[in-house]
């Protein structure tokens, strides 16, 4: 039905295009036209489809709306609101075919046809309204081509207004991610204290199906998890900080350059391996060389899981963020610094040492959190090499948890979606958002300032 | 101050820390592919195992029926002690149980001739672990082969009835429970399908938002503002916008769980301020005298910059985005989120079907005890960086010939 109405439309708007420009193009033979035949083709052809498209758009929406309140009648005698939008969600879901699941309750099945019902003469009424609108429109621009007609301003003007949309678009995705996260975490703050939350010393989220059950109230101290996060992103830094500084001053300051070349885009290609190779060279490899080491130095308390793996491969994964920001650091600071150390004797590794680090040391500190924020919010390499038990522990053969595993292993499978131990995932997840936020714009506006300096 | 021969020492050494640092850096990305290399390649390679068939052209082959027949067939083969109920069963499970499938087409394709002879079929994981050399004999079993099974792999082996051949079902099957008949396709289209919807919505938003902060926009407090979130947004860690497509495509447009749809929205937010980063750059690179040129001829704005602007800058502006999608490719997180992990054994026909993409089949595979699935994973990874290469060499192909230097 939808598809039937948007290429009818379409044809119409091309037909309309097809037709206005010629118009005009007869009428341009023996006057000097404001705007280009096409333009007048082309105005008929938005009049016909952008109207026609938002009224669709917003159809669909507010008969969501309307419908989804109307089904709530057929669940009236039950009182718990999450079960009534549960309810009419598998309603929809039915009717839409997304799932076979048919709701043990009476209402059901009345729902089912009413909802039925209401989809078929809706989607009639949209076809016709719709259509009408359409056509009347495209009737009404045909006389527009005219030869003092500006078609092409109106053109332009709903082209600066798209353009402009598209722009404020990014502003709407952040909203959606602040929002979406706040309420869900909002609602999770209805059943576990903030500060339990924020402070608690024991994570386990594992609820139990019923009320009754040994441990049914998971417990959501999320302190576990951050110390985990920071254990792991710490031991990330430590190896790809010296690494990635030092790899930076030898090819800005030492390596040709046909070697710096070479290593330049090599190093980078490690930034550019999906992250989810990482975690099965982390698991096949990485893995078993730890174990094998701590077999070798006696170490018998390494876990299989322990902190030290994924720090160290999330370690390299993070090396080309802090070698490409520290080596623009490094190469913005102004030759003649380096070449005032060197006139006055100093050693090459003397000048880089007193007076280039010195000189561009906010930027390094910059690459260093932009590395870090990294390192916080990565996922997979920690899903597949850590563990999912959150231990309260900084010692890195310890198996610990992050912020990210906790999210991944709380949403994937089939589980209710109103439990705190779903929305305890979003409540992590907001925590993570607001501290990687904090750092970048933190790190953006060092690395920025910095840059002005030397300008 | 310290004396020439210190200083110069500690010059040495600093230049020293240097070198190891880039080669620790480069040794790591060589073993890393080292790695997923050699575990990888034998998996583009399948153990099949000869079973003799002796099937008259005048047989009704639909009265066959292809496991019972196949089974007494591949039995035949051996000496006749082979007896006990257990042994059978052994010997039987040197077969995959996909076997009985490639022989009912071989079945279906011969209607009316004959089948005699030897004919290759699918041999299960463990003898393919085997026989690839991945578990080893030790004693009288190798890996999950016990005594009896063996003793029937030496038969095979002596008589020339077992070997490697090129891996059909690597690319043309979806994912299974048997590692031998498991395959990328499924993954491969349904990541094709995800890329796709990515590149058509931000695509266009992200150019047209890029065109109207360069060109239209006045600099004040709300086009700095949209700068700023693009820049926050680009940092944002990928996890979040997966909970971002899961609260508003599934919990509240009510989109089909486990579609390339959902994916494919969900990668495009994510991609977006990637691609509006780029353009930008390449629409700044547009020299000046260009556009003004096109305004003192009498061009609007609007016609300078679709007619002049974009086309110049849309080498770079087409390489940020190719930089963007193989970043999508990658990416596995925000796919968990939205349910992309199920077990799909259907190749999905459709955007709206459910189905996985190469990275999450990467990460389910990875996640699997079985050794046999851990050389499909590599050859899964392998898939993807050959994906990523052509990308990128794409994108470096574009920036080198159609940029143009000013």
């Amino acid at each position: 039905m939808i598809e039937i109405l948007l290429i009818t439309i379409l044809s119409l708007a091309l037909y309309g295009f097809a037709l206005n420009k010629k118009k005009a193009k007869v009428l341009s033979e023996i006057n000097i036209l404001h705007s280009q035949p096409h333009y007048h083709g082309l105005y008929t052809a938005f009049l016909t489809i952008v109207p026609a498209i938002i009224l669709l758009i917003s159809w669909s929406f507010i008969m969501n709306i309307i419908m989804g309140a109307n089904l709530k009648d057929y669940f009236s005698d039950i009182t718990d609101a999450g079960l009534v939008e549960f309810y009419t969600n598998g309603v929809i879901d039915y009717v839409e075919g997304t799932t076979d699941a048919i709701i043990d309750h009476v209402g059901f099945i009345p729902a089912v046809e009413y909802y039925q019902s209401l989809q078929k003469t809706s989607s009639i009424l949209q076809f016709i309204v719709t259509l009408t609108l359409a056509l009347i429109l495209f009737r009404y621009s045909m006389r527009f081509v005219e030869v003092q007609f500006k078609a092409r301003d109106h053109i332009e003007r709903v082209v600066v207004i798209i353009m402009r949309a598209s722009a404020v678009f990014a502003i709407f995705v952040t909203l959606g991610i602040v929002l979406s996260l706040l309420f869900e975490t909002l609602r999770f703050f209805d059943s576990v204290n903030v500060f339990d939350f924020l402070f608690g010393l024991h994570w386990s989220p594992q609820m139990a199906i019923r009320a009754d059950q040994v441990g049914s109230s998971g417990s959501f101290g999320a302190v576990p998890v951050f110390t985990g996060t920071l254990l792991i992103s710490f031991i990330a830094m430590a190896v790809a900080g010296p690494i990635g500084m030092y790899s930076a001053i030898y090819l800005s300051q030492y390596a040709s350059d046909r070697v710096r070349s070479y290593a330049k885009p090599i190093i980078e290609i490690l930034a550019g391996i999906p992250t989810v190779v990482y975690g099965f060279f982390a698991v096949i490899t990485v893995a078993p060389f730890f174990r094998d080491l701590g077999a070798f130095l006696t170490f018998t308390n390494m876990s299989s899981e322990s902190a030290l793996i994924a720090g160290s491969v999330l370690g390299i994964m993070i090396i080309p963020f802090v070698a490409s920001l520290t080596d623009d650091a490094l190469t913005a600071v102004p030759k003649s610094l380096k070449e005032g150390s060197l006139a006055m004797g100093a050693t090459l590794s003397e000048t880089t040492k007193k007076v280039i680090i010195p000189a561009s040391f906010h930027g390094i500190v910059g690459s260093f959190l932009l590395a870090f924020s990294r390192a916080i919010g990565e996922t997979m390499i920690v899903v597949m090499a850590a563990g999912f038990a959150a231990n309260l522990t900084f010692n890195p053969f310890d198996s610990v948890s992050t912020v990210t595993v906790q999210i991944v292993g709380l949403l994937t499978g089939d589980q209710e979606f109103d439990s705190p131990k779903t929305l305890s995932a979003f409540a992590l997840a907001f925590v993570l958002f607001f501290i990687t936020l904090i750092l970048n714009v933190i790190s953006l506006s060092i690395v920025k300032r910095y840059r002005e300096q030397y300008e | 101050m310290n004396n020439i021969s210190s200083r110069n020492q500690s010059e040495k050494r600093f230049q020293f820390y240097g070198k190891v640092a880039v080669t620790l850096a480069i040794s790591f990305l060589v073993i890393l592919l080292y790695n997923i290399f050699s575990t990888g390649i034998s998996a583009f390679q399948q153990t099949y195992v000869a079973v003799k068939l002796d099937i008259p052209a005048s047989v009704d082959k639909k009265s066959i029926n292809p496991r019972s027949y196949l089974n007494k067939s591949f039995l035949e083969m051996f000496p006749p002690e082979v007896k006990s109920r257990n042994e059978r069963k052994a010997v039987l499970s040197l077969l995959s149980k996909g076997a009985k499938y490639e022989f009912q087409e071989l079945l279906e394709d011969n209607e009316s001739s004959s089948l005699q002879g030897y004919f290759w079929f699918l041999a299960s994981a463990d003898l393919d672990m085997y026989i690839k050399g991945t578990v080893k004999r030790q004693g009288d079993t190798a890996g999950r082969l016990d005594e009896v099974q063996m003793q029937y792999v030496d038969i095979l082996e002596s008589k020339n009835l077992v070997e490697l051949q090129s891996n059909k079902y690597l690319f043309s099957a979806a994912d299974s429970r048997e590692p031998e008949m498991a395959g990328i396709r499924g993954a491969i289209i349904g990541s094709l399908y995800a890329i796709l919807i990515a590149f058509l919505v931000s695509f266009p938003i992200a150019v047209l938002s890029a065109v109207y902060l360069e060109k239209l926009a006045s600099k004040n407090k709300f086009s700095d503002l949209i700068e700023t979130n693009i820049n926050n947004l680009a940092a944002v860690p990928s996890i979040v916008f997966g909970l971002l497509g899961l609260a508003i495509f599934l919990n509240f447009f009510n989109l089909p769980r486990s579609a390339p749809l959902v994916g494919g929205l969900t990668l495009a937010l994510m991609t977006l301020p990637t691609i509006v980063i780029a353009s930008r750059a390449a629409i700044k690179s547009v020299p000046p005298s260009i556009e003004e040129a096109a305004i003192g001829l009498g061009a609007s704005k609007v016609q300078t910059i679709f007619g002049f602007t974009l086309p110049l800058a849309m080498p770079g502006i087409l390489t940020g985005t190719i930089i963007g999608i193989a970043q999508a490719i990658g990416e596995t997180a925000p796919l968990l989120m939205i349910g992309m992990v199920a077990f799909v054994v259907d190749i999905p026909g459709g955007p709206m079907e459910p189905s996985t993409a190469l990275p999450v089949q990467i990460f389910l595979w990875a996640d699997s005890p079985e050794r046999a699935f851990t050389e499909r994973t590599s050859a899964a990874i392998m898939v993807l960086l050959v994906f990523l290469v052509l990308l990128n060499l794409t994108a470096i192909y574009l920036r080198k010939k159609l940029e143009k230097k000013w």
